[in-house]
């Protein structure tokens, strides 16, 4: 059998197994980039203050999932914490393992907003009276977002296939069903073709929101200064690439 | 719209308001220090400005001017000596820096408008929440100061699409807001385009006129002729002189002052 069966393909991108895959890697994206985005601003948070052992804490935890793979925290977390009596669902072990894993990357990216926004901004809110949360929810924390969604965009799109590592400790989501037809029916390029299709469509639609949210948030920022010696903040660096 | 005075203590025209010295000092410092590690900006300063006063700070660049004008409003935090502001001590507690800086504003040279928000909302927001007006009182107010800087036609603009010296005025104006009883001015020209200058100075000068107090560090010496009741001359954290402009430019007591002049009119 050395042919490519585009009908077979179409059929698996219609299969409703396969669709209820999707469904769990969308589940598992949005939930993991709730919950990262909640633990990562605590830990940014850590990092920026000035108590030693928080900011200490902070930057061993974002050294430590950063410098592993995803996948053995993974496999740690479903196979390895149970020998010390520790015992999760699969789906939670997923969870837990995602939203580790992710917090540690927005948090550098939510630390690197903030400190992108100068100085003279804090210091022009205090001259004004501004308490401390007016401060942070109208002058820093806009300003920081805006900056913050180009990697924040990247670190989703890489979370988004990342999802497909918790098919290892046999979260059914798209990849693992993917795998479950292929040794069902032996159409390896048919079902993996629906499968990219699914991933493509999804990261495509990502990429839409993120420009929209681009736009929505630079609206300001769209009439660059002229003259003015713009303070403008550096630019942030992509989002590094997942293991 | 009504009539607003812009300062309710001293609202005297600037040619009457002789500095009343039994009253309360705007500004009274007394052997300030400000240490960066090892290096001391601000070296046992003394200095007294009185109501209605105009001070212009002068002095090479990192002999503390702008410490000096930072630590009025508590932007910088002093580590010794007295501040009083209006009579609140500067003490480091919460309440008394508050009420500093309510009754200071400041322009800094790099503007720091808020840059996602329009000219009118960087003027409206604190009135709105530190002060609780409705957002219609704090936009009236707003429009005040705006027409009195002259860009009330750029209200619903961004800062980045303004020109520097507009951008500059819309600062003056966000810090009028709040009614301030003394401003602080860092080098508010420094950062402007030559043709720009005049119009920030122009008003300056107005609001010198209407009895502002106002301490301002710049290298304009027409202004500082001009408008200034007094020049500070700062070198290497010290207060070194402190003269009338007529006196100062014309026989600067001290030879760093001298050679300071000779480089900045050349
Ligand atoms: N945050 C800081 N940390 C360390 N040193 C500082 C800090 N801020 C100011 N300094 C130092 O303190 C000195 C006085 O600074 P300041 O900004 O008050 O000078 P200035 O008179 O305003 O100078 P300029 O004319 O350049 O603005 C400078 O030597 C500066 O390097
Ligand atoms: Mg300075």
């Amino acid at each position: 059998m050395s042919h490519f069966s585009p009908t077979a393909a179409v059929n698996y991108f219609f299969n409703y197994f396969l669709m209820k895959g999707v469904l769990v890697t969308i589940g598992l994206t949005v939930a993991a980039v709730i919950g990262g985005l909640i633990l990562g601003m605590g830990i940014a948070l850590m990092r920026m203050s000035s108590n030693p052992v928080l900011s200490g804490f902070s930057r061993f935890y974002i050294w430590f999932f950063r410098g592993t793979p995803l996948l053995i925290q993974l496999v740690v977390i479903y196979s390895g914490l149970p020998q010390l009596g520790i015992k999760f669902s699969v789906i939670t072990c997923a969870l837990v393992g995602l939203i580790l894993n992710e917090a540690a990357y927005l948090a550098e990216i939510v630390r690197s907003g903030f400190m992108a926004v100068s100085a003279g901004q804090r210091e022009a809110a205090w001259a004004l009276s501004l308490s401390p949360w007016v401060t942070f929810r109208r002058v820093t924390l806009p300003q920081a977002f805006r900056l913050m969604i180009p990697p924040l965009g990247n670190s989703i799109n890489s979370l988004l296939k990342a999802t497909s590592l918790a098919s290892v400790i046999s979260v059914e989501e798209l990849m693992r069903r993917s795998d479950m037809l292929m040794q069902e029916h032996f159409q390896i390029l048919e079902v993996y073709a629906a499968a990219t299709a699914y991933y493509l469509i999804l990261t495509s639609v990502w990429d839409a929101v993120q420009r929209r949210l681009e736009k929505h948030f630079g609206r300001s920022s769209a009439a660059k200064s002229r003259r003015v010696a713009a303070r403008a903040p550096v630019a942030q660096t992509s989002a590094e690439a997942r293991a | 719209m009504s009539e607003m005075p812009m300062n309710t203590a001293s609202g005297v025209a600037g040619a009457m308001a002789q500095p009343q010295l039994r009253e309360v000092p705007a500004v009274r410092m007394e052997a300030v220090y400000k240490h960066y590690g090892d290096f001391t900006a601000l070296n046992e300063v003394d200095l007294k400005v009185a109501k209605g006063e105009k001070i212009v700070v002068c002095g090479p660049s990192g002999s503390g001017k702008s410490t000096l004008i930072r630590c009025i409003n508590h932007i910088e935090k002093h580590d010794e000596g007295l501040i009083y502001v209006n009579g609140i001590e500067l003490d480091h507690q919460r309440k008394n820096i508050d009420a500093v800086r309510r009754d200071t504003g400041m322009v800094f040279q790099s503007f720091n408008l808020f840059p996602h928000m329009t000219v009118l909302e960087n003027c409206t927001l604190a009135p709105m929440t530190a002060n609780g007006m409705s957002e219609a009182e704090a936009k009236d107010l707003a429009m005040h100061f705006l027409t009195k800087v002259r860009i009330p036609d750029q209200a619903e603009k961004f800062p980045g699409q303004l020109s520097g010296g507009q951008q500059q005025r819309v600062a003056i104006a966000r810090a009028l807001c709040m009614r301030p009883k003394i401003m602080l001015f860092d080098e508010p020209t420094s950062a402007l385009d030559p043709e720009m200058v005049k119009e920030v100075l122009e008003t300056m000068r107005k609001l010198a006129e209407e009895g502002m107090t106002m301490l301002c560090v710049t290298h304009e010496m027409g202004f500082a002729r001009e408008v200034a009741d007094r020049i500070v001359f700062m070198n290497e954290g010290k207060v070194v002189e402190q003269a009338a402009p007529e006196e100062f430019f014309k026989n600067p007591k001290s030879e760093r002052a001298r050679t300071f002049l000779d480089q900045i009119i050349h």
